[in-house]
C-alpha cells in the first residue's frame, strides 16, 4: 500500500502533471473564493501537509532531499507562501463582501483610529525581532551550515545546481537557451516589476486587500510568482537530480537515469514533414523562415490585433494609454513564451522555433 | 524597585541621554519617538490598520532586521576569513572547530536564506495590497533594486566557502553570462561586434570574464565576490534602504484606503 502510494506521488510529480495540476489548483482557488478562503481550508491543508511529511519522513530518499541543510529554507518558503497567499485572499474576500454591503474595508475601518508608535508599533517590532532571533538561534544550533569537499575545477558534481533562488531560471534552461533563460527573461522580470506601477492604471485596491476590484492584476501576479517562480524553485530543488533529470520525491537519485531526448526544430517539421523536401535550405534565414514569421506574428501582429478589445477592457479604451498597453503586451508576450514553449516541448518534442546555432540565435 | 528606577532616571547621566519621562503620557510618547534617532524613522502616530500583522506581515521590517543580523555576523566572520584560494576553505572549516560560539556561520547563512524569502514575501504583500499605486510608484522601484541587491548579496556570498557546492553553483549561475546578447562570447550578435575581421568579444574579455576576472571561477573571482559581498553591495543596499524608509514616510506612511 505504502509503496504504491509512493509510486503514485512520484508519478503525480512529473513536470507535465505537476504543472497541469498546479494550474488547476490555482484556478480553482481563485475561482471558488467563497470556499477557498475559509479558515477550515487552510487549517485542513496544513494538517494534511504535516501528515504527509510525517508519513514520508521515514522514506530514505525523501528524507535525504528534505533534510539537506540548504533545503530547509525551501520548505519554509513553501509553507509561508501558501499561508500568506491564503491570508491575502481571505482578507480580500472579506473586503469584497463588505463593500457589497456598503461597509468600509477592514483596513478602512481600523484606519480611522490612530495610535501612538510608542508603545503599539515598537512593541510589535520588538516581539517580532525576539521571536525571529530565537528561531534563527535554535535553527543554527540544530543544523550546521554545509561544507563539502574543497573546490576542484576538474571534478564537476552531478547535479550542479545554482543557488536555490535561481533554480527557477535553471529550470527554464530545459526549454530555452541560456541567452533567453539566463539573460533576457531575468532582465524582463526586473524591467517588468519596475514597470508595474506605470502599467496598472486601475486606481482601486490601493491600500487594502481585494480580489474583485483587480482580478487581472492579482491573477497575473499569482500566476507569475506562485506558478512560475516559487513552484519552479521547488521543482528545481526537490525534483531535479543528476543530469537535471526528473526524480520523484521518493525516487533514488540514480546517476544513470537518462531521459530520452528527441528534440526536433520547427524548421525540420516544416521542410521535411510538411513540404516533404529531402533537405532544408542551406541559408539559415530561409531555413528558419517559418519560425521567424511565427515569431514576428506573435510579437508584432498579435498586440495590434488585440489592441481594441484589450484596451477597452484594461484601459477604458483611452488612447492616452497606448504606450502602456504596448509595453504591457510586450512583457506579457515574453512571459507567455514560457508556457508555449513548455507545451510544445511536451506535445511535439519541439526544440527551437527559430534555431540558428551559427549565430547562437535559438528561440 | 520603583524607587530605584526613579532615582536612576533622575541622574544627570540618564537625563543627558533620554530627554523625556517614562512614555506613558501622550507628550512623553511623542517625545520618545521624536527624540530617539532610531525611532524617529517612525511617525509619532500611525494608523491602526497599517501596523496590523495580518496587513503588513511584518515582512519589510523583518527583511531589514535580517540585514542587520547579516551585518553583525558578517563582520564577525570577516575576522576569521581570508579570501584566497589557499586559505578560504580552511578558514571556513576552522570556524566550526576553533572559534568560540561557533554558530556565526550558521546564523549568517540561515539569515541570508530567510532574507531572500522575506524580501519576496514583502514584495508579494506590497503587490497584493496595491501599495505600488500612486504615490508609491517610485518606492516600489527602489524596492525592486533592493530585491536585486538582496539576491546579489546572497549570490556573491555563496562562493566564499570555496567548496565544491560554492564553486559549482557560481559556475552554473555565471555561465549564463556567456550567452548575453552582443556581450557574451556565446551570445547572439557577439560576432557582429568586430572590426576588420577581428572579433572583440571572446572568452577572454566578455561580460563573464569581467564578472569572474578569468575564464572560470578561480582566485580572481573569489576576491571580486568577496569585495562586492562585504563592501560594495552592502553599501549600496544600505543607502537604498535609507531612501526606501524615508520614502515610506514621505508617501504618507504605510498604505491604507484613502
Ligand atoms: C532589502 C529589501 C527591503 C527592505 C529592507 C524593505 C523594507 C521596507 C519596510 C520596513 C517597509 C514598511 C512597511 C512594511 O514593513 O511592509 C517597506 C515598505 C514598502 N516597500 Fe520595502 N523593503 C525592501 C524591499 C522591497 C521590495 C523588493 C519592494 C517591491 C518590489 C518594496 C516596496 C515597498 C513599498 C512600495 C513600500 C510601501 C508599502 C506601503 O506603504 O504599504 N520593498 N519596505
Amino acid at each position: 500500500m505504502s509503496e504504491q502510494l509512493k509510486h503514485f506521488v512520484d508519478w503525480l510529480m512529473q513536470p507535465t502533471l505537476y504543472f497541469a495540476l498546479s494550474v488547476v489548483a490555482l484556478v480553482a482557488v481563485l475561482k471558488f473564493r467563497a470556499i477557498s478562503t475559509k479558515k477550515s481550508v487552510i487549517i485542513g491543508f496544513f494538517v494534511l501537509g504535516t501528515a504527509f511529511f510525517a508519513w514520508a519522513w521515514s522514506d530514505p530518499n525523501f528524507n535525504k532531499i528534505i533534510t539537506k541543510p540548504d533545503n530547509v529554507p525551501i520548505v519554509i518558503l513553501l509553507a509561508t507562501v501558501i499561508f500568506f497567499s491564503w491570508l491575502s485572499l481571505h482578507r480580500g474576500y472579506i473586503n469584497d463582501e463588505r463593500k457589497k454591503k456598503g461597509l468600509p474595508t477592514l483596513e478602512g475601518e481600523l484606519g480611522k483610529q490612530k495610535v501612538f508608535t510608542w508603545p503599539d508599533l515598537v512593541y510589535t517590532e520588538l516581539i517580532c525581532m525576539v521571536l525571529f532571533t530565537a528561531l534563527l538561534v535554535i535553527w543554527s544550533i540544530k543544523i550546521g551550515a554545509p561544507i563539502e569537499e574543497p573546490a576542484a575545477q576538474a571534478r564537476t558534481p552531478n547535479p550542479s545546481k545554482a543557488p536555490w533562488y535561481f533554480l527557477g531560471l535553471q529550470e527554464l534552461l530545459v526549454y530555452f537557451d541560456p541567452w533567453i533563460a539566463g539573460v533576457l527573461l531575468p532582465s524582463f522580470i526586473i524591467v517588468g516589476l519596475c514597470a508595474i506601477p506605470y502599467i496598472d492604471v486601475n486606481p482601486k485596491g490601493n491600500g487594502y486587500y481585494t480580489f474583485e476590484e483587480r482580478p487581472f492584476a492579482i491573477s497575473f501576479f499569482w500566476v507569475g510568482f506562485l506558478l512560475f517562480w516559487v513552484s519552479f524553485v521547488i521543482l528545481g530543488t526537490f525534483l531535479r537530480g543528476p543530469n537535471w533529470s526528473f526524480f520523484g520525491p521518493f525516487e533514488y537519485w540514480d546517476l544513470h537515469k537518462l531521459e530520452p531526448m528527441v528534440n526536433i526544430d520547427l524548421s525540420t517539421y516544416f521542410w521535411f514533414d510538411l513540404l516533404g523536401r529531402p533537405k532544408a535550405p542551406s541559408d539559415p534565414l530561409l531555413r528558419e523562415l517559418p519560425g521567424i514569421v511565427l515569431l514576428l506574428g506573435y510579437f508584432a501582429v498579435l498586440p495590434v490585433l488585440l489592441q481594441k478589445p484589450l484596451m477597452a477592457k484594461l484601459f477604458d479604451g483611452k488612447r492616452e494609454h497606448i504606450v502602456r498597453y504596448h509595453l504591457m503586451m510586450h512583457l506579457l508576450l515574453w512571459f507567455g513564451l514560457i508556457p508555449i514553449k513548455m507545451l510544445l516541448r511536451w506535445t511535439i518534442d519541439l526544440k527551437y522555433i527559430v534555431g540558428i546555432p551559427e549565430w547562437f540565435f535559438n528561440v | 524597585m520603583g524607587k530605584l528606577f526613579d532615582s536612576i532616571r533622575n541622574t544627570q547621566l540618564w537625563k543627558s541621554v533620554f530627554r523625556h519621562g517614562y512614555p506613558d503620557t501622550p507628550r512623553n510618547r511623542t517625545l520618545a519617538v521624536l527624540s530617539n534617532f532610531f525611532l524617529h524613522l517612525h511617525p509619532v502616530k500611525v494608523r491602526r490598520s497599517g501596523i496590523q500583522l495580518s496587513y503588513t506581515w511584518c515582512m519589510g521590517g523583518l527583511t531589514f532586521f535580517l540585514f542587520l543580523i547579516e551585518t553583525i555576523t558578517g563582520l564577525l566572520l570577516m575576522f576569521y576569513y581570508r579570501p584566497t584560494a589557499e586559505l578560504a576553505y580552511q578558514d571556513i572549516f576552522a570556524l566550526r572547530e576553533h572559534v568560540p560560539i561557533g554558530i556565526m556561520r550558521e546564523l549568517h547563512r540561515w539569515s541570508a536564506h530567510m532574507m531572500v524569502i522575506t524580501v519576496w514575501l514583502h514584495m508579494y504583500r506590497v503587490f497584493l495590497t496595491g501599495s505600488y499605486k500612486p504615490p508609491r510608484e517610485f518606492n516600489w522601484n527602489v524596492g525592486v533594486i533592493l530585491l536585486v541587491l538582496t539576491l546579489l548579496l546572497s549570490f556573491t556570498g555563496y562562493l566564499l566557502p570555496w567548496d565544491q557546492l560554492a564553486v559549482w553553483a557560481i559556475t552554473v549561475g555565471s555561465n549564463m553570462a556567456r550567452a548575453t546578447p552582443f556581450l557574451g562570447h556565446e551570445g547572439p550578435g557577439a560576432s557582429l561586434i568586430s572590426f576588420g575581421g577581428l572579433n572583440f568579444i571572446h572568452a577572454g574579455d566578455d561580460v563573464r570574464f569581467g564578472l569572474l576576472a578569468g575564464r572560470f571561477v578561480g582566485e580572481g573571482a573569489l576576491l571580486r565576490f568577496y569585495v562586492l559581498h562585504c563592501v560594495g553591495i552592502p553599501l549600496a543596499a544600505a543607502t537604498l534602504m535609507a531612501i526606501h524608509f524615508w520614502r515610506v514616510r514621505k508617501d504618507g506612511g504605510i498604505s491604507g484606503p484613502l
